[in-house]
């Protein structure tokens, strides 16, 4: 199968650019993941983040034939050749197929990404009724891969002051917390022109997230609380 | 890393994006559609379609709304691509006199024409 | 050499790491993690099923119950002690991460939902038991992401994509931080702590097959072994029952706790054969042998005959996109069925490593030396899947790993509070600390013609062989005769790519050190235990042997040898319980 790997090195002097790999792979039943360590198993400097190859870590996201995804699910045969393998767009490459993924976290902590409620602690869990803790489901699942906040252009303009997708749809899975004391300083955290409102709702980030997950509607319920709350 | 917050805006602006977008898709069908009905073939005529008081209101509302909307259009278009803030500025200052300017401009010409 | 300063330094960023973190952040003393992945990619992620604690919250329990049933499901190789520690503190610690914001799933009434897992039973091996709290089946990413949260909001200091390298100790033996390496920037780094925590997590990827991370290199065996302190316990592998056939993915035990069952060819249910009472929730090593059993003798499903089915369709749409959805996703992507319509096929995989780093049951690393055979090394910690308490004796309970992590997490970061109130002030490090671990990291910028990928997969291919689910002498003799070959190969390797900046073929080749090790002493351990327990199947010695082996084994590197250290069969407060049979 033809490939076209975007290969960079810092230290080589050399610019980035595409490199032509033919391998002999059969794609069958195979993954992306498992073709680009065959390819690094022929020649050992091409880079990449990978670690439990089944689509839960997130460490694997790169630019597919244009598309954002997680190397390890997806199936080799759906690819079209030759199977461009780009680093996810938006963030500083550090080398061949490895991003910088420093502002994308810095989004997520901005966040406050953890419960807060400072209520007694009860001696037993908090209750949660099953359709309260439905509200987390599609939210909670996240698995910080990037896919989404890489294919945000807002996210391109102003990664430094817009959320981004996966930050605000984590923002909305603390919001959606019944056990979550802090829903309006949450509010409070992300109404900014910058912060929310730079999603113009292009949807790229729904297409985009590899566990089907939908920040465009979660961003959506924030925009609604915060018009409830303003009327 | 600077503490991160809102700066408790954006919630009006974007209503107001909203707003607007609302009277337009009422507003522009009702308008296209009156003149349409009653196509003029003189001056006059032309002139008469913009006799009733309504129309004009209607009109002058609908242009209102339109640069409103236009200008939270074009000031989120100047937030993503300049970051220069002094440019941004005189930027939005500009649209701000032309789409004001328009408006008034149209209200004198509806008015000082009858 | 850059060198930064901690009062206390973790080594793992999974969950045994960060739960111990959390414990000192919340203190005065300044912690620092090292991982060598961003913290929510280890591979406590990948936990599906659960975490074992007895809330009772769908049926009667009992913590003393779940200790009976750990005990038996580890073939009584188990420390009580610790056992009953661990069963104990169950609760509290589930409900504190409850309180952190873990979304677990619910019951209708409000509480934590709870699932049966194999090997649970009610009233001292009586009826199955309820007692696996879950979030679905992404228990492991709710629990790791909750705990990193916390981590961040306590502002713990993270080291994110550091590789450790060596422990540095002094004359004394005290421990007094690590050798590591920027991956991003291919940086030495000197880590100089009062007290260090090793919380590497498994060591999977020994093996061909295997439902581990590519990540679980053991490194912090690696680590220890070069420090000249013993492993314990290396002979018991689990190898789950259910992985995804030729894949290795895992199928959680939950398919079964929410009534899935096994099939052969014939579409028999013959787990009814192997253990007439919990049938398909039998222990993890009775399942894994019959299947292997029903593949051997031709009675497995597929063309080659290669795996069994696991059918859990009758359960309904409803329950699996509720229950299971992750299982659901990986079916259809790795195996191409949709379990909700047709049976998922599957083998067995290794999946957990029982034995680890010996320690006491505050996390304190523990090794043969002067005053007794399990003195602490004084400053070292460690917990998790790298370390061996032990509570899972010679097989591990589905749900009880993630409650080791967080029960002995929080132990240990106790303890290391206390040991830095002890001791307030840092010891100076020796000038030569350093030496060696630069050398081994310097090793690889020199040539050679064999290559590191090459070793790494006949390394696996060898375990795979020699050291699987059957086991006899002869057979494991082969295989170490073939490591000892490996290792001859693995002196002539070299690197093709010597640059800096995020070389990762430098940072497999330091990986695939410390595997050898972790092979080693498996071998070398899994020939001297001449019994059949739990995980370990001798063929030539099938049955256990309580005379001469109710203990541990402890493997030194040097000259290869293997003491025995005793099992603790006293509890800390109730009765012993005794040997016995184990059947299901
Ligand atoms: C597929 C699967 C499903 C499972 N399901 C369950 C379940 O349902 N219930 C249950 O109880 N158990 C389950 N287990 C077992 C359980 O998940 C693991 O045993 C447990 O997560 C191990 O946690 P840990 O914190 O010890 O290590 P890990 O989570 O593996 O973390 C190890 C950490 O150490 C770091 N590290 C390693 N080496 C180095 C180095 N050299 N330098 C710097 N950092 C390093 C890594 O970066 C990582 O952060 C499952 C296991 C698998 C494979
Ligand atoms: S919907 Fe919003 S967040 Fe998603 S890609 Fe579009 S602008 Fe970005
Ligand atoms: S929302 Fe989806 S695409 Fe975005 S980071 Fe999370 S898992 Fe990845
Ligand atoms: S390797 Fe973990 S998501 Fe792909």
């Amino acid at each position: 199968m033809k490939f076209r790997l975007y290969r960079y090195s810092p230290e080589s002097g050399e610019k980035p650019h595409m490199q032509d790999v033919e391998l002999d792979i059969d794609p069958v039943g195979k993954m992306l993941l498992d073709a680009l360590l065959a390819i690094k198993a022929q020649d050992e400097t091409l880079s990449l983040r990978r670690s439990c190859r089944e689509g839960v870590c997130g460490s694997d996201a790169v630019n597919v034939n244009g598309k954002n995804r997680l190397a390890c699910i997806t199936p080799l045969g759906e690819l079209k050749e030759p199977i461009e393998v780009r680093p996810l767009p938006g963030l500083p490459v550090i080398r061949d197929l490895i991003v910088d993924m420093e502002p994308f976290y810095r989004q997520y902590r901005s966040i406050k990404p953890w419960l807060i409620n400072d209520g007694p602690e009860p001696e037993v869990e908090r209750l949660q009724s099953p359709e309260d803790r439905a509200l987390l489901d599609g939210a909670y699942e996240c698995i910080l891969c990037a896919c989404c906040t890489t294919a945000c252009p807002s996210f391109w303009w102003n990664p430094d002051k817009f959320v981004g997708p996966a930050g605000l749809l984590q923002a909305y899975r603390f919001i959606a917390d019944s056990r979550d004391e802090a829903t309006s300083a949450r509010l409070d955290n992300v109404e900014d022109p910058y912060r929310l409102y730079r999603c113009h709702g292009i949807m790229n980030c729904v297409d985009a997230c590899p566990k089907g997950l939908n920040p465009t509607e979660a961003i959506g319920r924030i925009k609604s609380l915060l018009v409830k709350r303003r009327v | 890393m600077k503490p991160a917050t809102g700066a408790h805006a954006g919630t009006g602006i974007w209503l107001v994006q909203r707003a607007t977008a609302v009277v337009l898709a009422v507003a522009l069908p009702g308008l296209m559609a009156h003149f349409l009905l009653a196509l003029p073939v003189d001056f006059s005529g032309w002139q008469g379609l913009f006799a009733p008081l309504w129309v004009r209101v209607l009109l002058l509302l609908t242009a209102l709304a339109l640069a409103l909307h236009a200008w939270v259009g074009v000031r989120d278009i100047f937030m993503d691509y300049i970051h220069f803030t002094g440019l941004r500025l005189a930027l939005y200052l500009a649209v701000i006199v032309t789409l004001a300017g328009s408006v008034v401009w149209l209200a004198a010409v509806l008015w000082g024409s009858a | 050499m850059n060198t930064r300063r901690f009062d206390a330094l973790i080594v793992g960023g999974g969950g045994a790491g960060l739960r111990a973190a959390l414990q000192l952040a919340r203190s005065d003393y300044k912690v620092a993690v090292v991982s060598k992945v961003f913290p929510t990619r280890s591979h406590t992620v990948s936990a599906q099923g659960g975490i074992t604690a007895a809330l009772a919250n769908v049926d009667d329990d009992r913590w003393e119950w779940h200790m009976y049933d750990t005990v038996k499901g580890g073939d009584w190789l188990g420390d009580q002690d610790a056992i009953e520690f661990m069963c104990r503190e169950a609760a509290s610690a589930v409900y504190e991460l409850e309180h952190m914001g873990l979304p677990f799933s619910r019951l209708d009434n409000g509480k934590i939902y709870q699932r049966p897992f194999g090997g649970q039973s009610k009233h001292f091996g009586g009826d199955q038991a309820t007692r696996t709290c879950a979030a679905a089946d992404r228990t492991g990413h709710a629990l790791l992401h909750t705990l990193y949260q916390q981590n961040i909001q306590h502002r713990t200091q993270f080291f994110d994509e550091y590789f450790a390298l060596d422990l540095l100790r002094d004359a004394d033996g005290y421990c007094l931080g690590v050798t590591a390496m920027s991956i991003e920037t291919g940086e030495p780094l000197l880590i100089e702590a009062r007290t260090t925590l090793l919380a590497t997590g498994g060591a999977g990827r020994v093996f061909w097959n295997s439902s581990n991370a590519m990540i679980n290199t053991g490194d912090g065996l690696g680590m220890v072994l070069r420090a000249g302190l013993p492993l314990q316990d290396m002979e018991f592998w689990q190898f789950h029952p259910t992985g995804i056939a030729g894949v290795g993915c895992l199928i959680t035990e939950g398919v079964r706790g929410e009534g899935g069952y096994l099939l052969n060819k014939h579409g028999e249910r013959f787990m009814e054969r192997y253990a007439p009472h919990a049938k398909d929730l039998a222990g993890r090593d009775v399942v894994a042998r019959a299947i292997a059993i029903e593949i051997a003798e031709g009675r497995g499903c597929g063309p080659r005959g290669d795996y069994v089915d696991i059918k859990l369709d009758h359960l309904g749409e409803k329950t699996i996109a509720e229950k299971l959805p992750g299982i659901r996703d990986l079916a259809i992507r790795f195996a191409g069925v949709d379990p909700a319509e047709k049976p998922i096929p599957v083998a067995p995989t290794a999946h957990y490593m029982m034995g680890g780093i010996p320690t006491n049951l505050y996390g304190q690393v523990v090794a043969p030396a002067r005053f007794g055979p399990e003195e602490p090394v004084p400053g070292l910690y460690a917990v998790g899947e790298c370390a061996c308490v032990s509570v899972h004796g010679a097989n591990r309970l589905g749900g009880n790993s993630l409650l080791d992590l967080i029960v002995f997490g929080r132990a240990a970061g106790k303890h290391m509070l206390e040991y830095l109130r002890d001791n307030p002030y840092p010891r100076s490090l020796p000038g030569n600390a350093a030496e060696a671990s630069l050398a081994r990291l310097q090793r690889w910028d020199q040539a050679g013609s064999e290559r590191v990928a090459a070793i790494s997969d006949d390394l696996r291919r060898l375990m795979q062989t020699h050291a699987g689910v059957f086991r006899t002498d002869a057979v494991l003799r082969e295989g170490l005769e073939k490591l000892n070959e490996l290792e001859g190969r693995l002196a002539h390797a070299g690197l093709q790519d010597t640059s800096r900046v995020f070389n990762t073929a430098r940072i497999e080749a330091l990986e695939l050190e410390n595997l050898m090790g972790v092979a080693r002493a498996t071998l070398v351990s899994a020939i001297s235990r001449t019994e059949s327990r739990g995980a370990h199947t001798r063929e030539d010695f099938p049955a256990r042997d309580d005379e001469h082996w109710l203990k541990h084994t402890l493997y030194s590197r040097a000259g290869d040898q293997v003491d025995a250290k005793p099992v603790r069969l006293k509890p800390l407060t109730v009765e012993s319980i005794r040997p016995k049979e184990r059947v299901y």
